[in-house]
């Protein structure tokens, strides 16, 4: 009987290395097999679907790229998702970012999205790039989009291009997407949305995901994509399943061995808790 | 140029107003179409010095009969006409003119009167207390574990003979949270100073190393060792997050600071900076503004300032009467808000009581 | 004057920007292309960010420089950061003379940034992993009855979000449909959110006061 109580107790001291290790081969094996899962798409997600499903072919989409590739696993999933979605649909894509080390994801899957269906760049979809300011270029886009963006990425004046001839601030933006990694998503509601009305979704990371349930509670923002989750249940929508539901199979494994080594932890803690009080 | 001007009824009608809460160089240009379906095209006009000036095209839907345009960039008290030009599917071309439209600047804005009324009401609060602690009242403050066990971490670290790391996190100079973050770092370094060890601080922003370096200085002098004080144990490790998280891990393993200090404004990097801290067993103080780091602090370290908490650290260090009343004011006018809060939930929920609801709802209304 | 410059400074700065976000007259707001005062305050806040940079990395290599001649045992790490620091400019400015844009595809930085950058950024990510594993095993014990409030909201939260938990409870209780990922949903929507709310609602008061106390020269220590 003290055997086994000693193999209870020494469960809640397991040495950190090998729960590393655990960890290690859970997510490993999983990502090795690549199983797609196929998942039931939660109601943030599917009320964020549902918003550009009815959306007007034509209307203006603004895509802002406010990650880097620390969130790329979570968050570049979400936006190939998002894109196909966008350009399904015949929606004009804008794409900018506020943290530029992240630009180039965006970049990278908006040209590769955009050669699956056609699209040509100036007539159905723009990057426009960075800018420094934060705040002050989410305001001053309120007024004109000009102002801060002169020209896009590669110089070329907005007004020579198609897609952005109308377009001068948020009344001629249908619908602001932004994939979050940090605080950014925060200022687009305090800024495009409380003050010009702007409709808002949010792709984000999911640590982030419940500071964003505020926002989409008071109607703020119209959806939110939490996570990978969440970028496994747009792809599940969309049709095409990617890394988002590959990294399911890895999600699930991990959460049951973080239950599992938790069981552990306070079967071993309840068990020395139990000792020390017999003792004394 | 042949134009006929119609009885404008039946197809179109337009009005021109003052742009509301502007500088006066916008004015609104508001559309009727009775029968968009039978509008090819609508211009609008500005006769600037007899010439016209067409402005911003206008996408014409079938379903929609409103279009509203603004006319931005346009001179404060000229009088300007405008001209609506709409062309119809039977080849007609009508005409309408509105003269003499004169664009105002407004001296206050109207749709944040509802800012001015909670700046008011929350700064009387404020100021109510500020003159009760200037008459020497005594305002009580709870007391916060976190910022009690400051002495103790400081003091351990130097039994153990290891130096205190300061981490101000990712936030820069302008962010309310490395402000506080700086605040407690000056008690920090007051109190290393008076134990003669050595406090470690790695920045993230340059300015906030500059006035992470002053305060430092300042705490030594004020513990009258000045002698002590090193400034290249503050210095700027780089911008880049993960990069920052890489640096100060790097620094725990190598320094094995004691105690180590978490007061700023934090990302994803926290956890791999608290469970490094955990591993060299030093004991850990966090405290943050972002919700979403807290948890993993609350995790991973012994104590942990939530909120607002780190804000009420240096009234609270200091025990400054007028520091203090400015946290009272705030709790106050919190429990107001509460109020304010529980009689809306009460007010949406009752029938009659809902033209008083919605009333207050849209004065509530964001700008 | 040491002291009173700098709070006259942050005093007027303060209330010409709350003056100016009531004011839409100009000077305070903008007029056609001439920017109101709390633009051009954001404008000049950018440049002085900009110029600090400077100043920071300045500072970084003069520490670094300082380890290297005093022979320090971190010096190897030190020469390491500094060549890094200049052979990714050189690459840098490199490619945005021979391509025009460094971010161009099959640029020399843009494979630095492919193979280089985003790797190790990632991988820094991915220790989180690791980390709250071990955090969640040490932390999730069921002390007191907050502890084990957090430990069951934790853990059904985290099973109810991943397709693994979609099957393991299904019941009807008092005519609701219960499953784990309506619970964990019903965790985020109600008590998480209401809970969100009032940190943000306390943190945002916490804030103005704070700003306030800055603004009046009340809190100084941020000042030497």
């Amino acid at each position: 009987m003290k055997k086994i109580y000693d193999i209870l107790e020494f469960l809640g001291k397991i040495d950190r290395r090998w729960i590393f290790l655990f960890v290690f081969v859970f997510t490993t094996l999983p990502l090795a097999l690549k199983f797609k899962v196929r998942v039931t798409p939660t109601e943030e997600v599917k009320i964020a679907f549902n918003y550009i499903e009815n959306l007007k072919e034509g209307d203006r989409v603004l895509i802002s790229i406010d990650y880097d590739p620390a969130s790329m696993p979570e968050l570049q999933p979400m936006l190939y998702a998002i894109l196909r979605h966008l350009f399904r649909k015949n929606l004009k894509v804008i794409m900018m970012g506020h943290w530029p080390l992240g630009l180039p994801l965006g970049k990278t899957a908006l040209e590769e999205v955009a050669k699956e269906y056609n699209k040509k760049y100036g007539e159905d979809y723009v990057f426009l790039g960075f800018r420094p300011g934060g705040s002050a270029v989410m305001v001053a886009m309120g007024s004109e989009i000009r102002n801060v963006f002169a020209a896009d990425q590669y110089g070329t004046p907005l007004d020579s291009l198609p897609v952005m001839r109308d377009v001068h601030n948020y009344d001629d933006i249908a619908l602001l997407i932004g994939l979050e990694a940090g605080s950014t998503g925060d200022f687009w509601v305090q800024f495009a949305n409380a003050r010009f009305g702007q409709e808002i979704i949010l792709g984000c990371t999911a640590v982030i995901a419940p500071n964003l349930y505020p926002y989409y509670q008071a109607g703020q923002i119209r959806g939110i994509i939490g996570g990978l989750r969440g970028a496994a249940d747009y792809e599940n929508l969309v049709g095409k399943l990617g890394t988002g539901s590959i990294g399911m199979w890895v999600q699930s494994a991990i959460h049951i061995l973080i239950i599992i080594f938790i069981i552990f932890g306070n079967v071993g803690y309840f068990v020395l808790r139990r000792r020390r009080k017999r003792s004394v | 140029m042949n134009f006929i001007l119609i009885l404008f009824a039946l197809t179109a009608n337009f009005e021109v107003t003052d742009y509301p809460n502007d500088s006066g160089d916008k004015l609104n240009i508001k559309i009727f179409l009775s029968h968009p379906d039978s509008v090819i095209s609508v211009k609008v006009f500005r006769e600037e010095e007899k010439e016209l000036r067409e402005l911003e095209p206008i996408k014409i839907f079938p379903e929609q009969k409103e279009y509203l345009l603004t006319d931005k960039g346009i001179d404060r008290g000229r009088s300007y006409n405008y001209i609506l030009e709409v062309e119809t599917v039977d080849g007609k071309k009508i005409r309408k003119i509105i003269s003499d439209v004169v664009p105002k600047a407004e001296l206050f804005h109207k749709k944040r009167l509802n800012v001015l009324v909670f700046l008011i009401f929350y700064s009387f609060f404020l100021f109510f207390y500020l003159g009760k602690a200037r008459k020497g009242e005594e305002l009580f403050l709870r007391k916060i574990p976190g910022l009690d066990a400051i002495d103790e971490a400081v003091g351990r670290s130097t039994e153990m003979g290891r130096p205190v790391l300061y981490i101000l996190g990712l936030g820069y100079i302008s962010d309310i949270a490395t402000l506080a973050g700086l605040s407690i770092l000056g008690r920090v370094a007051k109190k290393v100073a008076q134990y003669e060890s050595d406090i470690i601080v790695p920045c993230f922003d340059p300015i906030v190393m500059a006035a992470a370096q002053e305060i430092t200085k300042q705490g030594y002098m004020e513990a009258g060792r000045p002698d002590l004080y090193k400034e290249k144990n503050i210095f700027f490790l780089t911008q880049d997050q993960f990069g920052y998280a890489a640096g100060v891990d790097g620094i725990m393993l190598r320094e094995k600071p004691g105690a180590i200090f978490f007061q700023g404004y934090f990302y994803a990097e926290s956890l791999i900076l608290a469970e490094t801290g955990y591993s060299i067993g030093a004991i850990q103080i966090a405290g943050t503004t972002a919700t979403t780091q807290l948890p993993f602090f609350i995790a991973a370290c012994d104590y942990t300032l939530i909120g607002e908490e780190m804000f009420a650290a240096s009234a609270y260090l200091t025990r400054d009467p007028l520091m203090v009343s400015t946290i009272k004011g705030e709790d106050i006018a919190k429990m107001v808000f509460m109020g304010f809060i529980v009689l809306g939930t009460i007010f949406g929920s009752l029938p009659f009581a809902s033209n008083l609801y919605n009333l207050i709802m849209n004065f509530l209304q964001t700008f | 004057m040491k002291r009173e410059v700098p709070l006259i400074i942050t005093f007027l700065s303060g209330i010409i920007i709350i003056i100016a976000f009531f004011i839409p007259l100009y000077p305070f707001g903008s007029y056609k292309n001439f920017p109101g005062l709390q633009d051009r305050f954001l404008q000049w806040y950018n440049i002085l960010l900009g110029f600090t940079l400077i100043l920071g990395i300045d500072t970084l290599i003069a520490y670094h420089w300082k380890k290297i001649k005093e022979g320090s045992k971190d010096a190897p790490y030190s020469i390491a950061l500094i060549v890094s620091i200049f052979i990714t400019l050189a690459v840098g400015i490199f490619s945005w003379v021979k391509y025009g844009d460094p971010f161009k595809a099959g640029s020399p930085f843009m494979f630095y940034y492919d193979y280089i950058f985003v790797p190790l950024q990632s991988t820094m990510f991915a220790l989180l992993a690791f980390f709250i594993a071990s955090a969640a095993y040490r932390a999730f014990r069921a002390r007191n009855l907050e502890a084990t409030l957090l430990l069951i909201a934790a853990a059904f939260v985290m099973i109810g979000r991943v397709p693994a938990g979609d099957n393991i409870l299904n019941i009807y209780l008092f005519g609701y449909h219960i499953t784990l990922p309506k619970i964990a949903a019903w965790i985020l929507d109600t008590p998480n959110m209401a809970v969100q709310r009032g940190i943000l609602i306390g943190v945002a008061l916490g804030g103005i006061a704070m700003s306030l106390r800055i603004i009046l020269g009340i809190e100084k220590t941020y000042l030497s």
